[in-house]
């Protein structure tokens, strides 16, 4: 069973602390082609999410039964029979948004968080922890790619949740900024996702930087204040 | 500004370089101001301030002194380059997000003042060229004659931006001619005719280029520049419109002509001579200034951008360190180039 103290751990790993885009950068490929909006970042987070926690799931089971010295083709093996399995879900049921995001995702298979959270956690821990991992890993790519999306198609078209009528199709993009925003092409380039995505690290970086020297100045200790300058 | 030895102390500062370099401009400015409009004034005021409050707000963030780095001039010298390169009828917005971006992204993200790899107005130029093709290719028609009150509308977008207010520069009609009369037009007949262009190069424009090489004369007199990069820019530039010209007069304009045209002179004496983003041996400046020259003729007749001087200059950038890696000067008394230095 899994106790809370390890699910908070596994939870607060994936959202934050170990966040595969801001704090680990894995996956930069897929992150850099599909964030063009937000759905699709979603929609790439959500396929990942189950290939994760399937995979996940699956080592963890057979994590004993694995020779150690095959293990990677092994591991693959079972990414990509899951892969395979989502691949044909999005063709038949959203066709429209598999043709937008396409090549990526048979390229989960080759997707460096999905092999790294086998490797690294699944193949070391009991099935239910990993799936716990796998999910909370893919919900931390999900938010990252999901905000990353949302800016790049803000600040390059003006609109919010452009392609939803791809995957809910009685619903319409919602025009944000006024009819005549002129659309900073940049932020919808790779160069525009790149700069974002620094920015959101540094974002990241300061928010622990700020959370650490609250942690550092929490315990009153009595010599702190003797401090010089 | 590092350049190997000999060091000599000389009593200036940046300011002091910059405002010269603010001087050495002036006569450019005046000729645009004069022949194309006076709309020019109003975008290096846009641009100035735009660079002031992102300097400012940069500076604040980072707690650096804000008198200090403020009053040293080098951020209304990429703003003055960013008006000088863009259309000078282009939106205000455009103009303050080009130069906030050189400021912020370009410049202080990579540390600031002397730290940047690569030119923060060229930067601009290129982010915007790339994000908004169609307005930064409307330059105001020849024989353009509005009153300031007029310009200043169109730039605050107060007027609406009618097609009489913009065409293409004097380079990219060209090229376009060339393009789409696939040989039946020629270079002689183009200038002899078309409206936009005058003695040398584009009408109006080609005065603007001869300020700017008074101004960058004046430099090199002052010693705030060395001969190397405009002179192998130039001579770069030349020699291969003048080998392409001299095959095909018909097909390709002269060397005069793309002197005169586009930002080369610019380019040549304000832009590729910065001494943060560019080389700093002699042989690394002839190096990056032949390079730079020859990359904006391929990218200004072979590309499809109006002008190549900004993404040229960009490149020789990302190249610079290389060069001057590889262009160390002989250490006295060795034997090999820079091997001294190197384990």
């Amino acid at each position: 069973m899994i106790t809370r103290e390890e699910f908070r751990t596994i939870a607060g790993n994936g959202i934050w602390k170990q966040n595969t885009s801001i704090a680990q950068i894995l996956g930069l490929c897929p992150l850099l082609a599909v964030t063009t909006n937000a759905v699709n970042g979603i929609m790439l987070s959500l396929a990942t999410i189950i290939v994760m926690a399937l995979s996940n799931v699956a080592v963890a089971s057979l994590r004993n039964l694995i020779p150690h010295e095959i293990r990677i083709p092994v591991f693959i093996l079972i990414v990509a029979a899951l892969v395979t399995v989502i691949d044909l879900l999005f063709n038949a049921n959203l066709h429209e948004l598999y043709l937008v995001l396409g090549i990526f995702i048979p390229l989960i298979v080759t997707n460096c968080i999905v092999l790294a959270r086998v490797e690294a956690f699944a193949a070391k821990n009991p099935p239910l922890q990993s799936t716990f991992d796998g999910v909370f890993m893919g919900v931390g790519m999900l938010w990252t790619l999901a905000l990353l999306g949302a800016m790049r198609e803000l600040l390059g078209n003006g609109t919010v949740l452009g392609g939803i009528d791809m995957v809910f199709p009685n619903m319409q993009p919602i025009q944000l900024l006024p009819e005549s925003y002129p659309g900073f092409l940049l932020a919808l380039l790779p160069p525009g996702a790149f700069i974002l995505l620094g920015c959101m690290i540094a974002w990241k970086n300061w928010m622990d930087a700020k959370a650490a020297e609250r942690a550092r100045l929490k315990p009153p200790a009595p010599v702190a204040s003797a401090g010089c300058h | 500004m590092f350049a190997p030895a000999p060091f000599l102390l000389k009593d200036t500062s940046v300011s002091q370089v910059m405002t010269q370099v603010c001087i050495a401009l002036v006569p450019g400015i005046a000729a645009y101001a004069w022949l194309v409009g006076p709309a020019i004034l109003v975008q290096l005021v846009i641009a100035s301030l735009a660079a002031l409050i992102a300097e400012t707000a940069m500076l604040h963030i980072q707690k650096k002194p804000l008198a200090m780095f403020l009053s040293d001039g080098s951020a209304i010298v990429t703003a003055w380059l960013i008006a000088l390169t863009f259309p000078p009828l282009a939106p205000w917005w455009l103009v303050a997000t080009g130069t906030v971006f050189a400021i912020v992204v370009a410049k202080h993200l990579y540390g600031g003042l002397g730290q940047n790899p690569f030119n923060p107005a060229m930067v601009a130029f290129a982010i915007c060229i790339v994000s908004f093709p169609a307005l930064m290719s409307q330059w105001p028609s020849v024989g353009l004659q509005l009153p300031l009150v007029d310009q200043l509308n169109v730039i605050l977008g107060l007027a609406p931006r009618v097609d009489a207010l913009s065409g293409a520069t004097p380079l990219d009609a060209m090229k376009t001619a060339l393009k789409l009369g696939e040989g039946s037009q020629d270079v002689a007949a183009l200038l002899a005719n078309q409206d936009i262009y005058g003695n040398f190069a584009g009408r109006g424009w080609e005065w603007v280029a001869f300020g700017y090489l008074i101004g960058g004369l004046w430099m090199w007199q002052r010693k705030l520049i060395t001969w190397h990069v405009p002179l192998a820019f130039i001579a770069s530039l030349v020699a291969i419109s003048g080998a392409l010209w001299l095959l095909n007069p018909a097909q390709f304009a002269s060397p005069l002509f793309h002197l005169l045209s586009g930002g080369a002179m610019l380019g040549a004496f304000f832009i590729a001579t910065d001494p943060v983003s560019g080389c700093t041996t002699p042989r690394g400046k002839l190096i990056f200034g032949a390079g730079a020259g020859l990359l904006a003729y391929i990218i200004r007749v072979f590309g499809g951008y109006p002008d190549g001087v900004a993404f040229a200059v960009l490149l020789m950038n990302l190249c610079a360190p290389v060069i001057d890696l590889l262009t160390q000067p002989k250490i006295f008394g060795m034997k090999d180039a820079g091997k001294g230095d190197r384990p």
